[in-house]
């Protein structure tokens, strides 16, 4: 795939030509330099952008052949998202957070409060449901996050530097409860800076100008 | 999303900017306030023109000798044939004519002991108070056969009572009509104002006849006549219908050729009043209007405000993007925010239109009449301004690109 940014006259090439498969239930880190294009891989990978040329397929689908609701709900069903600044409604709960995402859920039913107190308890925050974002710590803010990327029941996770906002203690525990799901079978990709975050998962790839520099998978 | 849902969080979100939700309101409020009070009121004012046909006789048509206007020439109404207590007797035999009365009007002086008061006196009979449906609150009306045999006795309005009497029982006491005297046998209710603005209180009725050869002098050049027919339609025959027979009956009684111009009138004493109505009307036409502007610029506030709220949250618009929010999901709630602003503002206009229209009915003195489709209507309205206004916001917010309103800064 290939990404350009058309900045009036100007053309950004964030992804010169990648290609790239991930295996379900892997555990893969993404590294490189600022402007390398991570961020923009990733935004391709969950579906919230297109690329300018090549294609992306998730399970076997093609994104480019699907209609914008059926997009969504990929991302409702599929993918789970974490980011680094963990974007968390100030003025709703922890529970009322990790629900959000279960209100677009159009083809099952759920019993959304049940769902999201589990997911919760999952992250070590079943004594924190009624807390507001404003009210937690950075790293409980992660995990409400990382609860909410959980709600759906997604089979790939995806998070943009989830530990760029935290110390170093709390990184591991972010990251230990992410090496916790991707032992139930769910695949995770992320984007990270810090080689000791990077440590945690099995394949590490580099980028940098928008081209893979190096792909490297961790001996077992 | 489930619609429930969206109204949930939009009723939060309202209060989560209470004062900036009010001042956004406002608009509505005020919108539907004067929508309320205009429509209560144009019911109001139409409930009194009802009122006042009913009192003047919704089913009554009323005959006049002469014409509206001859070759140009207005000619008075002395000029034609007058009526006679013959046609009176012809018309009560016609089956659309549930009861017919004659009369007869003069100004006149009458004098009780000292106390002098100009005032009219009509010479009817007893039809008329049917016709009228005006009832005596103290003693009675003519009887036939008081009409028949012309005796000296009065009914009469409350304003007599008061301007002569002055507090004592007018029953069975004389008051001297142009010198006249005749004894009252019966006190009408009271009637107020006409709406041309004169009093209906202030009358003296006596027996047709009577009037006719005692007071107004009138027997000997024109005996039996009477100025003034009027025909209570009966029930089930139409006004306008009777009134066109009336007139064909009336055209071949007094012989008049084809082509020729009538030389009577038949007219329901509701076309004038509904006439003069009319401007009323277009008054509260031009008020509803006005009102509805209001609501409209009201509208364009909820819009502005919306607009302002979909750029603010431009990021939260992303992320529930990116959670798998569809299009259409951020349409609803946002539509949902408008219908709940809206329809909040339109509640608390329907409270202040109550209000107002107690206002605009009290100072029309008219009883306060607003119903429940009024304020249905009201409400409707303002939801409807809410959808409409709130569809332009929402729908630019259920387009953004969901990574695009997700880096929003
Ligand atoms: N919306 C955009 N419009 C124009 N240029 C963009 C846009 N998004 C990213 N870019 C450019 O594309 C390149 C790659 O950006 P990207 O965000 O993928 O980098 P990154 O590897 O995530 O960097 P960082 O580590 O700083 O987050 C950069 O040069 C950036 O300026
Ligand atoms: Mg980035």
């Amino acid at each position: 795939m290939t990404k350009v940014y058309a900045m009036g006259d100007q053309k950004v090439h964030a992804l010169r030509g990648i290609d790239l498969e991930i295996a379900p239930g892997d555990f893969t880190a993404i590294m490189g330099p600022s402007g390398s294009g991570k961020s923009t891989l990733m935004n391709l990978i969950g579906a919230l952008d297109q690329p300018t040329s090549g294609e992306m397929l998730i399970e076997g689908h093609s994104l480019s052949t699907m209609r914008p609701d059926d997009l969504a709900d990929l991302r409702n069903r599929t993918l789970g998202f974490v980011f680094q600044q963990f974007n968390l409604l100030p003025r709703a709960n922890a529970l009322q957070n990790v629900k959000l995402p279960l209100r677009y859920a159009r083809h099952e039913q759920i019993d959304a409060d049940a769902r999201a107190r589990e997911c919760l308890e999952l992250v070590g925050l079943g004594d924190r449901m009624d807390h507001r974002p404003a009210q937690l710590s950075g790293g409980q803010q992660q995990r409400v996050a990382i609860a909410r990327a959980l709600a759906g029941r997604p089979r790939i996770i995806l998070a943009d530097e989830p530990t760029g906002a935290l110390d170093t203690k709390t990184s591991t525990d972010i990251m230990e409860l992410l090496v916790k799901l991707n032992a139930t079978g769910i695949t995770i990709i992320l984007v990270t800076h810090e080689p000791e975050v990077a440590e945690f998962a099995r394949r590490r790839i580099h980028f940098r100008d928008g081209l893979i520099e190096s792909d490297e998978r961790r001996a077992a | 999303m489930k619609f429930s849902v969206a109204l949930a969080s939009a009723i939060e979100a309202l209060f989560a900017n209470l004062l900036r939700s009010f001042l956004t309101m406002l608009g509505i409020i005020i919108g539907v306030a004067s929508v309320m009070t205009m429509m209560a009121m144009g019911e109001g004012a139409k409930a009194r023109i009802d009122e006042q046909i009913s009192a003047l006789g919704a089913s009554t048509l009323t005959l006049r000798p002469g014409s509206m206007r001859r070759g140009g020439r207005s000619l008075g109404a002395g000029a034609a044939k007058p009526f006679t207590e013959s046609d009176i007797a012809v018309l009560a035999s016609l089956p659309y004519a549930q009861a017919v009365s004659g009369q007869l009007s003069k100004s006149v002086t009458a004098v009780s002991g000292q106390t002098n008061w100009s005032t009219s006196l009509t010479g009817t009979d007893a039809a008329y108070f049917e016709i009228h449906d005006w009832t005596p609150t103290e003693g009675r009306v003519f009887t036939d056969r008081e009409v028949r045999t012309g005796a000296a006795v009065a009914v009469i309005g409350k304003s007599i009572v008061d301007n002569l009497f002055d507090g004592t029982d007018p029953l069975g006491q004389r008051i001297r009509v142009n010198n006249v005297p005749v004894s009252v046998i019966g006190v009408l209710s009271e009637k107020g104002q006409s709406s041309f603005g004169s009093d209906r209180d202030d009358v003296i009725f006596i027996p047709l006849g009577t009037a006719r050869n005692r007071i107004i002098g009138a027997h000997r050049t024109t005996p039996k006549n009477v100025s003034r027919i009027e025909v209570m339609v009966a029930d089930g025959y139409d006004l306008k219908e009777a009134q066109n027979k009336l007139g064909e009956y009336m055209r071949e009684r007094r012989r008049i050729k084809a082509g020729a111009d009538d030389d009577f009138m038949v007219f329901n004493i509701a076309d004038f009043v509904r006439a003069r109505s009319a401007t009323q009307a277009t008054m509260g036409v031009l008020l509803a209007f006005m009102a509805a502007v209001a609501l409209f610029v009201g509208g364009v506030g909820v819009m502005n405000i919306m607009l302002v709220s979909v750029t603010e949250r431009t990021r939260e618009i992303g992320l529930r993007m990116a959670l798998g929010a569809r299009g259409s999901d951020i349409m609803v709630q946002f539509l949902a925010e408008a219908i709940v602003l809206c329809g909040t503002g339109g509640l608390i206009g329907v409270v202040l239109g109550f209000a107002g229209s107690w206002i605009a009915a009290k100072t029309g003195g008219w009883e306060m009449s607003i119903s429940p489709q009024i304020t249905l209507i009201s409400l409707g309205a303002a939801v409807a301004v809410g959808l409409f206004f709130g569809y332009f916001p929402a729908r630019r917010a259920a387009r953004l690109n969901p990574i695009d309103a997700l880096r929003y800064e």
